[in-house]
């Protein structure tokens, strides 16, 4: 029971992160058609960032409880270099799929050395500053509680979507851009303007999700390049551009990865590549995607 | 008016001396730089393959490096696990094996097109990237295996060090491995066969319309392009000597991309340009700075947005202006 219990937790733990990855891929696929390689190069970037931001608030004595939302904060600080990334990727809107793909695959191999550049080769870590949050004791079972507040962190920012996505005015010119570019433009949409409030979106929630790993994990310069096959994953069990599909593809890849490491650790991504190979046989589309062609 | 010959002449002529100065090479420039022509040779024949793919059927692989892995892992199996020193004998079991996998992987992919046919080779080369990174009795694990030196039509050249050996009897195999495979490959790019695929990636639909088996011919374009990938990757591991899991890593997978829009895809030897563009430039700025990754973002992001046809396109449009002018 506990051992399932902690699968449990770990699995949707690791969820809860990922889909916040995820969810960044997917605004940015569903709006703006382009799957975004460097999601990844963002994640770390979160982190890295992250932890020289935790690092000053302990340095400045601040108290430890407050390095959550410090995470939060720099995580949401690094949003400032999303309109730029957007505007680099403007100027390719009309070519070929392929060309997008590649330049977001550019942007991977520059952050790689920005990020060696500013915090050097080695792994950084933030030590075992999680647990000075203590744990939440349920009989015999037992949780992180900053595992506990990442997961509640996570389903809020979900929900916050889901909310501004179908039931504000900006959230249905964005649906109406995702859904015919053109005839919104043409209603007067600022369609420049929904593409850079879009990508940076994506960026923050990217930013976000990496700075929220680096209390439990430490960061290092595979962190990207790693990050962006899980991120996948997610997505094409989800169905592409699908928010739901985003939500459900984190959880099983998250839920399988802590019961492969558990149970049998060889398995653990060749299982994850397995269940995307096998969705994709049996449902092209994703568990929410819209039909392909 | 140029007559046909002229023209004939016009096009051969630079290649024949191309392949003559590729050649003279080992005579006269460093060592260094000759085994740097090897990766070239090796690569170019890889994406001599992946660019019928990309270039003439128009689908975007994000995972052949799949295939240079194969490649590479026959070549250490069969030299340093089961004895089999013959390279020609290496080739075509390379071959062979990338044919075997490359069928059910492709009959798979080619139901997708575009972004989905990119992510699904992608999720297929990182399956056997954890493979050869999870399963340590069968492939080694990270460290992967080592690759022995292998006979040349039966000659083990035991009296050749390791250099001389790579830098001289190998070179020249491998350099006319590359005319071989690369005259089969225009032949094929040229037949009805590569004319189909063309019409294919123009407009699917309308090659459905008149009777092409689209599927079919893309997958046998996934294929070959598999078959020369594992081609280029026997030679890559017997250069280095080494056949481990990075080989087959997504962002391998994104070097051969890099590479082929770097030389332009959209001309038959750009690729091949590509290839020894990009390893002379990453070997320039790996031996200048520990940021060269950086650089080679850079490089790419310029190519992707000021030039979308790579080096061929550029000296295309600089040969057409210089024409221009002196009409």
């Amino acid at each position: 029971m506990t051992a399932f219990f902690d699968i449990l937790i770990g699995g949707v733990f690791h969820a809860a992160v990922l889909f916040l990855v995820a969810a960044g891929l997917q605004l940015v696929f569903g709006v703006q058609k382009i799957v975004n390689l460097a999601c990844g190069s963002f994640y770390a970037l979160g982190a890295y960032f992250g932890i020289t931001c935790v690092n000053w608030a302990i340095a400045g004595h601040s108290p430890q409880w407050l390095f959550l939302p410090v995470l939060i904060a720099a995580g949401i600080a690094l949003g400032v270099i999303g309109p730029f990334i957007e505007a680099l990727l403007r100027t390719i809107y009309d070519r070929d799929e392929s060309f997008q793909l590649l330049l977001t695959f550019a942007l991977v191999l520059i952050f790689q050395d920005v990020l060696r550049f500013f915090w050097g080769a080695n792994p950084q870590q933030l030590g075992n500053l999680s647990m000075s949050y203590g744990k939440i004791e349920i009989g015999a079972l037992s949780v992180p509680t900053y595992n506990a507040l990442v997961i509640a962190a996570s389903v809020m920012i979900a929900t916050g979507i889901g909310a501004f996505l179908q039931r504000t005015r900006y959230g249905r010119i964005l649906r109406a851009t995702a859904e015919n570019r053109e005839m919104s433009e043409a209603l007067g949409v600022n369609v420049r303007w929904v593409y850079a409030c879009v990508f940076t979106l994506g960026t923050v929630l990217g930013t976000v999700g990496g700075a929220l790993v680096v209390p439990t994990a430490a960061a290092s310069l595979d962190m990207p390049v790693e990050l962006v096959v899980e991120a996948f994953a997610v997505v094409v069990i989800g169905g592409l551009g699908s928010m739901r599909g985003a939500l459900a593809g984190a959880l099983i890849v998250g839920l399988m990865r802590a019961a492969a490491i558990v149970f049998y650790a060889e398995l653990e991504i060749l299982a994850i590549y397995l269940v995307v190979i096998v969705v994709l046989i049996a449902r092209p589309a994703g568990l929410f995607g819209k039909a392909v062609e | 008016m140029i007559s046909a010959v002229d023209r004939k002449m016009t096009r051969y002529v630079p290649l024949a001396l191309l392949a003559l100065a590729l050649a003279a090479l080992p005579a006269v420039a460093q060592p260094y730089y000759i085994t740097l022509v090897l990766p070239a040779f090796a690569y170019g024949i890889a994406l001599l393959g992946f660019n019928l793919l990309f270039g003439y059927a128009g689908l975007l692989s994000f995972g052949h490096a799949l295939f240079v892995a194969i490649g590479a892992y026959c070549a250490a199996v069969l030299s340093s696990k089961l004895g089999v020193r013959s390279f020609e004998a290496i080739l075509i079991v390379s071959g062979l094996a990338a044919v075997v996998v490359a069928i059910p992987v492709g009959m798979l992919a080619v139901r997708y097109v575009r972004i989905f046919f990119g992510i699904l080779t992608l999720a297929f080369g990182m399956l056997f990237h954890s493979f050869l990174f999870k399963f340590y009795d069968l492939t080694g694990g990270d460290t992967g295996i080592r690759v022995l030196r292998p006979t040349l039509l039966g000659t083990a050249f035991s009296d050749l060090d390791k250099t001389s050996f790579l830098i001289g009897p190998f070179y020249y195999y491998c350099m006319g491995l590359l005319i071989l495979l690369g005259l089969t490959m225009w032949r094929i790019v040229q037949s009805p066969f590569g004319l189909h695929l063309a019409a294919i990636r123009e407009n699917p639909r309308k090659a459905e319309y008149l009777g092409v088996r689209v599927r079919l011919f893309r997958l046998v374009a996934f294929v070959i392009s598999a078959f020369y990938c594992a081609i280029g990757g026997a030679i890559l591991a017997i250069n280095t000597g080494q056949a481990d899991p990075e080989l087959a890593y997504w962002t391998h997978s994104g070097e051969l991309v890099f590479m082929t829009v770097l030389g332009g895809f959209a001309n038959f030897f750009g690729p091949l340009v590509g290839a020894f563009a990009f390893i002379f430039l990453k070997s320039e700025l790996m031996s200048t700075t520990q940021y060269w990754r950086f650089f080679l973002g850079v490089t790419l992001a310029l190519i992707v947005i000021l030039f979308p046809r790579g080096l061929m396109g550029l000296a295309e449009r600089v040969r057409s202006t210089w024409a221009g002018r002196r009409t």
